[in-house]
């Protein structure tokens, strides 16, 4: 595979949405990536507790495939679900909050960063184990169906789940079923320091989850438009009733696969291409070009991201720490919704 | 009315109660065929269509899987292996998610979700065989049932169904009373009446079977009848058993056992599944820890010897306890 890991160059840009989807596409992906960033900051101080896996670089299919969702519809995600979080809408406080394991995190401290989600948002608990989250999302595709027609489902995983039983299981069912789910691959090439090429016979993902009777497409993940236009095609397809779409986003990780890792097992003239397609610069350069925002309108974005984040990770961190004896609760459902 | 009977009246009342309840799982739903392997879900398509009783291909990953996001989401599903020894394809769904999502929610996401599974050994050798209770007792976040008579099958499917959280219900091949094709050899009839009226059984409420002075028997499913014959062949000796079935193993009733453990004194645990690390071990290490002087000898356990199970029915028989085991075990407590 080229170091384009099969993106097609050649391939016309997408239409640009409406001026304030396309600045709240811009939005979103800089709020996930102002999060990320402080977060890594936090974590490398040695001031949030435990492990972390970011997506810095991978912001663009979060934002342009949650952007058609609304606060009913529902997602899965996986051990780096910080994106997905803040895309589906979680409040940047709360899931700081539970970065520091406080009672006021959106999980209360029990989840912590690879369990980030919020039954208010849609997001349940996000599963850390690789293509738990594929059979989960077939089933609540199931529930959309019957109690809550034209409700969808969003699964992002990564190109490391597509090699795991539980995503082709879970795959098999949304199909036979003509499930409301949309199946969202992050294809950002290592399944941890793993290359796709090495484990995949056949490494366009897309083309093997075709098999399944589903519309595959695979599209330039750095690219927001891009993944938002073809997004907009599944989802609309999933609301109408017609069943599950397989979408491959090829991306990359500007950081590492979790706290300490320092990307060595990736090939230098990959690496180069990739990292010289900031999703956040393409969507710049876009809006500018296109006369769809002006430098000071996107930096208006950006100072306020940047001030939302901060705040977020000032409260999270004064944010009350649980009794030890947290522990224990909750182990069983315990209220009332 | 048989188990399976019993079973299929239990969903068929609360598919009526709750439109949100559905079936999932392999070979159900499916005309001409079985109503799974056992027969509890023959027939229910006809009044509830196929969107409700949903048949699965063989993919228990991804059926316990689609159980757990479908129960997150508003559903209320009663999902179903042919037999529990294929839970552990579902592991993960099993152990790290079902389980788990309430709490890694931090109590804001429900999981009312029932796994049924058929236990026990019926000549069909190692992989059909398996009495794996202890595996979901061991986790923290499930309850375990585990029924042995058809008004207990109704009910405690019912609180299952019924219940906000993740609810394993173990039911055993040789007691469903299977009929036509489906029928096993060598099961036993437990026919009893059971109303046609909306009753539930406690989770966490035992039972005692047969009252007794000498030993505490506690014993599940099979093991509960074979305790009870060792209990009627021993009482012609003049030792009484007193045989407990617990009806759930979380929660246990402790409390049912510790009180006849007063008057006994003695405590023997008789279980299918193999010995080390089964649920025995547990109940009788919580007892000693706990009510250490309730025991005036060492607690006994006895279960399937620590080795897989075998096709052949003669060495089938000989791993399994049948009721010479159970009263040998009991006659050389009471004489030591």
């Amino acid at each position: 595979m080229t170091p384009f890991g099969g993106l097609d160059l050649d391939r016309p840009a997408a239409p640009l949405p409406e001026r304030d989807q396309a600045l709240g596409l811009y939005r979103t992906m800089r709020r996930i990536r102002e999060f990320e960033e402080r977060v890594f900051k936090y974590f490398q101080a040695g001031r949030i507790p435990g492990t972390v896996h970011q997506c810095q670089g991978q912001e663009a299919p979060a934002a342009g495939v949650c952007a058609h969702l609304l606060r009913t519809d529902y997602i899965t995600s996986t051990h780096r679900p910080h994106g997905h979080a803040i895309a589906k809408g979680i409040p940047l406080a709360e899931m700081a909050a539970e970065l520091f394991g406080s009672i006021l995190g959106c999980c209360r401290g029990h989840g912590g960063s690879m369990h980030m989600g919020s039954p208010e948002y849609g997001m349940p608990p996000a599963s850390a184990i690789v293509a738990g989250g594929v059979p989960i999302a077939a089933g609540m595709g199931l529930s959309c169906r019957r109690l809550m027609p034209a409700t969808v489902v969003a699964c992002f995983f990564g190109d490391g789940a597509f090699n795991n039983g539980a995503f082709h299981e879970g795959a098999n069912l949304c199909a036979i079923w003509d499930l409301p789910v949309v199946l969202v691959c992050e294809n950002n090439f290592y399944g941890a320091s793993t290359h796709v090429t090495t484990v995949n016979k056949i490494p366009r993902l897309a083309e093997r989850a075709q098999s399944y009777g589903m519309p595959t497409e695979t599209v330039d993940g750095n690219d927001v438009f891009a993944v938002h236009e073809a997004a907009g095609r599944a989802i609309a397809r999933a609301r109408a009733g017609d069943g599950p779409s397989f979408l491959e986003c090829l991306t990359y990780r500007r950081c590492g696969h979790s706290r300490r890792d320092q990307n060595k097992y990736r090939d230098h003239e990959e690496e180069a291409f990739w990292l010289g397609r900031d999703p956040l610069d393409l969507a710049r350069a876009r809006l500018l070009d296109d006369g769809a925002a002006t430098e000071a309108e996107l930096e208006t974005i950006d100072r306020a991201a940047q001030e939302e984040v901060r705040a977020a990770l000032d409260y999270g961190e004064q944010a009350p720490q649980p009794p030890g004896a947290e522990a224990l609760r909750d182990v069983f459902w315990e209220g009332s919704e | 009315m048989t188990i399976a009977k019993a079973l299929r009246l239990a969903i068929t009342e609360e598919m009526r109660r709750d439109p949100t309840v559905i079936c999932i799982g392999e070979d159900i739903g499916t005309p001409g065929g079985w109503g799974g392997a056992f027969t509890v879900t023959w027939g229910l398509e006809r009044e509830f269509g196929f969107e409700r009783i949903r048949n699965t291909p063989i993919s228990e990953a991804g059926l316990i899987g689609a159980a757990v996001g479908a129960a997150m989401t508003g559903l209320r599903p009663i999902a179903d292996f042919q037999y529990a020894d294929f839970m552990f394809c579902a592991a993960d769904q099993l152990i790290n998610q079902a389980p788990k999502m309430c709490f890694m929610s931090g109590g804001r996401t429900k999981v009312p979700l029932v796994v049924r599974a058929p236990v026990g050994a019926s000549t069909r050798g190692a992989q059909h065989a398996q009495s794996p209770e202890a595996w979901i007792v061991h986790t923290p976040g499930w309850k375990v049932a585990v029924p042995s008579t058809p008004y207990d099958a109704k009910g405690l499917l019912k609180t299952a169904v019924r219940d906000d959280n993740p609810v394993f219900i173990f039911e055993h091949k040789l007691l469903y009373g299977s009929s036509g094709a489906r029928k096993e050899d060598h099961a036993l009839e437990v026919d009893e009446p059971v109303p046609d009226e909306d009753f539930t059984v406690p989770l966490g409420v035992a039972a005692v079977r047969r009252p007794g002075k000498h030993i505490t028997v506690v014993a599940t499913h099979l093991m509960l009848y074979r305790a009870l014959q060792a209990a009627e062949e021993l009482a012609q000796e003049g030792i009484e058993l007193e045989v407990i079935d617990p009806r759930t193993l979380v929660p246990f009733d402790y409390d049912t056992v510790c009180e006849s453990l007063g008057r006994t004194g003695h405590l023997m645990t008789v279980e299918e599944d193999t010995r080390r690390g089964g649920w025995g071990a547990e109940i009788v290490a919580e007892i000693a820890e706990t009510h250490g002087d309730l025991l005036q000898a060492p607690p006994v356990r006895v279960a399937t010897y620590d080795a897989p199970i075998a096709a052949s029915p003669v060495m089938e028989r000989f791993a399994v306890p049948d009721a010479a085991r159970i009263a040998a075990a009991a006659m050389a407590m009471v004489e030591a």
